[in-house]
């Protein structure tokens, strides 16, 4: 109990650096998951659209995210240098698997009565793609937006050691010299912040599920 | 006018799903294509829509190729309804009605007025379905829906995929009435999928009977149950659909020709122990010739010995041998005279006895009888 007490006395004394290092952690999974979105959705459809691509597609994100973060940090490191754009590249390949992946199988799983009559009411494939196959995608993309969100919040802590900011820099500091109190005050708002984007965007999830529902 | 001409389907696999149809179906009727499953029903529809292209022969849309016109267009010319019903769930019941005006980019004014419309046509109050979602209704409300989105942007033509099996046996009924009245309305070329022969008696002008890729029979409903081409037809629509369609037996196998009738210079006095003594109230008159004349009843004889027959008999309405038994069973009249196209008297009809026939029918078939 006395060393909660501890560690809040000194997140209490440091709550400034605290917010700013929270912030950078927040920008930089955000950074990342709004690329790997840019590019993780037109993927997952083209996957969806063309079946002779699905498998080159879907085993190449796969293998991205079976890399150990640590290793797949080191090597970006000797392409792209220290500094935070590193994390966010190594961040923004973690998220790429669940939203690819769930982009598709949201695609896929969209009734084919459903396709059958866009269809057959004189939708053209773009059409069709836009007005209903991708709408009705979102409740599986919200899921995988969730998955990603929450695995680029725990390997962001790793970026100190590329040059990268955020919550790790205590954590990493706290291992460094030995210090229990700085690297548990890193971690609680680590997982504190994974819990709340789980959360979120759990609810953010429910809400499109239960709209498309039939 | 669509018409297919010996067109033929044959897929990759070398599976041939249409041999050769001929087909024709008419401006403004509605078309009933039924068949056991793999007959090549659907198919023969979806060649309409283009969702399936044919391998073979010839199929125009008023006189212009099909394969000339481009699908997009053509699919947006169409109602089309399938059996899953098919609503997008992520849009409103306005949206899903607009979805083809929206396509073919009407203003939103005609759109709003379309959809209003077509929602009271089904009895659905706009103000209430309109913002709802699909999953917010009854799965015959739903396809009310989806029929109303085959119609919305005025289509000539609507091809309708099994549209009603999917409900419960209550509503897919209403939806059959439904739909004759809408059609009499208005009166589209409707080609409509089924695998129900009871669904397609009850809606169709035309039926076309498919089996292994070919047209077996075709036929107005009237045609195949009073007509079947073969075996595999009687045993498609069923004994009990073929016997009552049959219906009731003819008329001339009611007549009581024994019944006792008098001429028309007898007496009041002859006529009425004629009666008595046959235990009728009622005796036909015929003359010399045998012709009918009419009807001396019984009580109107009573106390009128003193008048001539001539001013007792009432001109009762004869049946004639071809008339329908239904007419005199719908009348209710106990007896009635039957005769010759030329007036000549044949006999009487007795309500009693064609109960009696009507009775041994029932019978037999609700399996009472031993």
């Amino acid at each position: 109990m006395d060393f909660l007490i501890e560690v809040g006395r000194y997140m209490a004394n440091n709550s400034s650096t605290f917010v700013s290092l929270t912030i950078e952690h927040i920008i930089m999974v955000v950074q990342a998951i709004a690329y790997a979105l840019i590019a993780g959705v037109p993927l997952g459809i083209l996957a969806a659209k063309y079946k002779k691509l699905a498998p080159v597609i879907l085993s190449l994100v796969n293998i991205l995210q079976l890399i150990p973060s640590i290793a797949m940090l080191a090597i970006l490191l000797i392409y792209f240098g220290m500094g935070t754009s590193t994390v966010v590249i190594g961040l923004f390949f973690y998220s790429l698997l669940p939203i690819v992946r769930n982009t598709y199988v949201g695609i896929k799983e969209v009734d084919p009565g459903i396709t059958e009559a866009g269809k057959g009411i004189g939708m053209t494939p773009l059409q069709l793609l836009a007005k209903v196959q991708f709408p009705l995608s979102i409740p599986f993309l919200m899921a995988g937006l969730r998955v990603a969100a929450v695995i680029a919040v725990a390997v962001a802590t790793i970026a100190p050691y590329i040059g990268g900011g955020g919550l790790g820099r205590e954590i990493v500091s706290g291992i460094n010299l030995q210090n229990e109190i700085r690297l548990v005050a890193g971690a609680i708002p680590a997982a504190v912040l994974a819990i709340i984007a789980d959360f979120l965007l759990g609810k953010v999830e429910n809400k499109t599920k239960r709209r498309f529902a039939n | 006018m669509i018409q297919l001409k010996k067109v033929s389907k044959i897929y990759d696999d070398g599976f041939q799903a249409l041999k050769e149809i001929d087909l024709t179906f008419e401006e403004g009727q509605l078309n009933v294509l039924i068949g056991p499953s793999g007959c090549g029903k659907t198919t023969t529809m979806k060649l309409l829509n283009r969702l399936i292209d044919y391998t073979d022969g010839e199929l125009t849309i008023n006189d212009k190729l099909i394969s000339e016109i481009n699908p997009i267009d053509l699919r947006r010319q169409m109602g089309y309804v399938i059996q899953s019903i098919g609503l997008f769930p992520h849009m409103t019941i306005y949206d899903n009605v607009a979805a083809v005006p929206k396509l073919l980019k009407w203003d939103k004014k005609k759109i709003d007025k379309k959809v209003d419309e077509l929602l009271n046509m089904v009895d659905l109050d706009p103000q209430v379905y309109k913002k709802r979602y699909p999953n917010e209704l009854s799965g015959g409300q739903q396809q009310r829906i989806g029929v109303i989105r085959a119609l919305a942007a005025e289509p000539d033509i609507i091809l309708m995929d099994e549209p009603f099996s999917a409900l419960d046996p209550i509503s897919r009924e209403q939806l059959q009435d439904e739909l004759v009245k809408l059609q009499q309305e208005i009166n589209k070329t409707i080609v409509f999928v089924t695998h129900d022969m009871d669904e397609a008696i009850k809606i169709a002008d035309q039926i076309i009977l498919m089996r292994d890729g070919e047209v077996v029979q075709k036929g107005s409903p009237h045609e195949l149950l009073t007509n079947p081409a073969n075996a595999f037809v009687e045993d498609f629509i069923g004994s009990e659909r073929l016997e009552q369609a049959k219906g009731l037996p003819p008329m001339t196998a009611f007549i009581d020709q024994n019944y006792t009738y008098g001429t028309h210079d007898q007496s009041v006095e002859a006529v009425m122990k004629l009666m008595l003594d046959h235990k009728q109230d009622q005796l036909p008159i015929v003359d010399e010739n045998n012709l009918y004349l009419g009807v001396v009843s019984l009580y109107d004889a009573i106390g009128q010995q003193d008048k001539t027959l001539n001013d007792l008999i009432v001109k009762v309405d004869a049946y004639q041998r071809d008339d329908e038994t239904k007419q005199f069973v719908g009348s209710r009249e106990t007896i009635a005279p039957v005769i010759e196209k030329d007036g000549t008297f044949i006999g009487v009809l007795d309500q009693d006895q064609v109960l009696d026939v009507l009775y041994q029918k029932f019978d037999s078939k609700s399996g009472v009888k031993s």
